[in-house]
C-alpha cells in the first residue's frame, strides 16, 4: 500500500487547482477573475508552505518516518502554486509591462517581499533532487533552511496587502511561528542533551 | 459646464432586460414557489428549516422613474457583478459576502435621524423622507479604492434636494453620514475591522454638487441589501467607499467629520478621497483601473482624474494641493 501515497498526494495536491478550474469553466469566479486568481494562488502557496513545514515536527511527534518522502513534493508543489501566482500577477494584472513590474517591486513594500520570497523559492526547487543532496552535502541543510525565511515573507506579504480584516494571515503567521518555536525548542533540547 | 440632457423618448440601456436577467427573473420566480413551499414546511418543522433559507431578495421594480443628467454612454456592468462584488464589510469582507449574508438587514421599518447644525432635525420614517422626490435614473461609473470600476445605472435624487428641505444653519460646513449599526443583524458589526458604525462625511459643496445622489435603486428595481438599501449616498467623482450604504443617521457640523476608512488607516483614505490617477494609494498604484466583468485577458482601463466628472467638480478644488488633502 505504501507505493500508493504518493501517487494519492500528487493527485490531492492538485485537487485545489482542479476546483478553481471548474469555477473558472462553470463561470463561478466573481466579477474580478484576476483578482480571484491572484488570491487563489496566493492562498495555496502558502497553504502549502506551511503544510511543508509540518512534515518534520509530524514525523517526529508520530514517529512516521516515511513522511519525510513527501516533503520534496509538497515543497515543489508550493513553488508550483507560487509560480502560478507570479504568471497570473505578470501576466494578467500586470499585462506583461516590464517597466511597471519594475516599479512596483522597488516601490511597494508588499511586493518587494512577496517577489523576494518568490525568487528565494527558485534555488530550493533546483537544488530539491537527490544529486543536488549529495553534491552539496551539509551545505543543502543550510539553503533548504531559507524556507522559514521564504514563509515569514510570504505572510508579511499577504498580511501588507489586506485592507483591514486581517484574519487570514494572521492565522498563517501563527501557525508558521509554532512550527518554528517547535523547532527552536528541539534544536536546544538536543544541544543540551 | 457642458451637461448633456438625453432626449426622453430614447430608451435607457437600463431598460432594456437583458437575456440573464430575464433569466434570473424566472430563477426566482421558480425559487420563490419553492420558497413558499418551503416556509409552508416549516411551519411543521420550523427548527428544520429556521435560518437554513435566506429569504429571496426582493426585486421589486420602481415605477415612474425619470431619465436624470449626467448619465455615461458607456454600457453597464451587469447586474449580476453590480450585486455580487461588494465591499460590505457589515456583512462579510469576502467580495461575495454581502450577496449572501445581507438578507438579515431589516430594510422596513427604517428610520433615518437628521441631526446637528440644523433648523428641522428629528428622526423621520423613510417614506416621509423620500416622499417629496421624483425618482431618476442615472448611469454613473464608479471607481473603487481598490483599482476596479463598473457603471452603474442608479435610482435615485439628488442629495441637494434633500439637504434643502431640512435647512441647515450657517454653521453647517460639513454633512456626517453613519450606516445603521445593528451588530445582532449585521454580523461583521461584531468584529472590530473598522469602527462601527461606518460613518463618512462630505464638505456641504460637494454635498451640494448636482452630481451627489441619493440611491434607492438599482437597474429600475429596489436596491438590493448588499447594495446599501434602503437609502445610500453616491458621489461619483470619489472612491467608492465615500459613498457610505444604508444610512441611518445625517449630522450636519461645523467641523470635519472623523471617517470609517480614515481612522483605520489615515496614511491610506484621505478625507477627500477623490479619484486620481496621480496619486497613488502608498500600497497601490491608481493609474488604472480593472473593469469589472471584462474577464481574464481584457486590458484595463486609465484612471480619469476625478473618475472623468472634473468637468462637474474640479473647480470644488481649486487652489488645493490634492496631494496633500488626498
Amino acid at each position: 500500500m505504501r507505493w500508493l501515497i504518493k501517487p494519492v498526494l500528487f493527485t490531492l495536491c492538485l485537487v485545489p487547482l482542479g476546483l478553481f478550474t471548474l469555477d473558472v469553466v462553470s463561470g463561478e469566479l466573481s466579477a474580478d477573475p484576476v483578482k480571484d486568481a491572484t488570491l487563489f494562488t496566493g492562498e495555496w502557496t502558502l497553504r502549502f508552505l506551511l503544510i511543508t513545514l509540518c512534515i518534520t515536527p509530524l514525523r517526529r511527534l508520530l514517529e512516521w518516518i516515511w513522511l519525510i518522502k513527501l516533503r520534496r513534493m509538497l515543497g515543489l508543489y508550493a513553488f508550483f502554486y507560487a509560480c502560478l501566482h507570479f504568471i497570473v500577477w505578470f501576466w494578467l494584472d500586470r499585462e506583461l509591462q516590464f517597466v511597471d513590474v519594475f516599479e512596483d517591486i522597488v516601490k511597494r513594500p508588499y511586493i518587494t517581499v512577496g517577489f523576494s520570497a518568490f525568487v528565494m523559492l527558485i534555488p530550493l526547487a533546483i537544488t530539491s533532487n537527490k544529486y543536488s543532496i549529495r553534491r552539496l552535502k551539509k551545505r543543502w541543510q543550510k539553503l533548504h533552511k531559507l524556507v522559514y525565511l521564504i514563509g515569514g515573507l510570504g505572510i508579511l506579504h499577504f498580511l501588507w496587502l489586506v485592507k483591514s480584516d486581517v484574519l487570514e494571515p494572521v492565522i498563517y503567521g501563527v501557525l508558521l511561528i509554532i512550527l518554528l518555536t517547535v523547532r527552536a525548542w528541539w534544536e536546544r533540547q538536543a544541544k543540551t542533551t | 459646464m457642458l451637461i448633456k440632457i438625453k432626449n426622453n423618448n430614447e430608451i435607457c440601456p437600463s431598460e432594456i432586460t437583458d437575456q440573464e436577467t430575464f433569466k434570473q427573473r424566472r430563477e426566482f420566480i421558480k425559487q420563490s414557489g419553492q420558497f413558499a413551499l418551503a416556509a409552508a414546511g416549516s411551519l411543521a418543522a420550523p427548527d428544520l428549516l429556521a435560518g437554513a433559507l435566506p429569504a429571496p431578495a426582493p426585486r421589486a421594480k420602481i415605477e415612474g422613474i425619470k431619465k436624470g443628467p449626467f448619465s455615461t454612454e458607456q454600457k453597464p456592468t451587469k447586474y449580476k457583478d453590480i450585486t455580487s462584488y461588494c465591499n460590505y464589510y457589515e456583512f462579510g469582507t469576502g467580495k461575495r459576502d454581502p450577496s449572501v449574508n445581507a438578507h438579515t438587514l431589516k430594510t422596513s421599518p427604517w428610520q433615518v435621524a437628521i441631526e446637528g447644525e440644523v433648523e428641522k432635525p428629528g428622526t423621520y420614517n423613510l417614506e416621509d423622507i423620500l416622499k417629496p422626490h421624483d425618482l431618476e435614473e442615472r448611469i454613473y461609473r464608479f471607481r473603487c479604492v481598490e483599482a476596479w470600476s463598473m457603471v452603474v445605472p442608479w435610482v435615485g435624487f439628488p442629495l441637494a434636494d434633500l439637504i434643502k428641505r431640512f435647512k441647515p444653519t450657517s454653521k453647517a460646513k460639513y454633512v456626517e453620514f453613519q450606516t445603521l449599526y445593528d451588530p445582532e443583524n449585521m454580523p461583521g458589526q461584531r468584529r472590530r475591522i473598522l469602527s462601527w458604525p461606518y460613518t463618512e462625511g462630505l464638505r456641504m459643496d460637494e454635498a451640494m454638487n448636482p452630481l451627489t445622489m441619493m440611491v434607492v435603486g438599482l437597474y429600475g428595481e429596489v436596491l438590493p441589501n448588499q447594495n446599501g438599501a434602503p437609502l445610500r449616498l453616491i458621489v461619483p467623482w470619489k472612491y467608492g467607499f465615500k459613498s457610505i450604504k444604508s444610512i441611518a443617521k445625517i449630522r450636519f457640523t461645523e467641523h470635519q467629520p472623523s471617517t470609517a476608512w480614515n481612522q483605520s488607516a489615515p496614511r491610506e483614505y484621505g478625507f477627500y478621497s477623490n479619484v486620481n490617477p496621480t496619486v497613488s494609494h502608498p500600497r497601490w498604484s491608481q493609474a488604472k483601473e480593472r473593469v469589472l466583468g471584462s474577464g481574464f485577458f481584457a486590458k484595463k482601463a486609465e484612471t480619469k482624474i476625478y473618475n472623468g466628472y472634473a468637468d462637474e467638480v474640479a473647480s470644488l478644488y481649486t487652489g488645493m494641493d490634492l496631494r496633500k488633502f488626498f
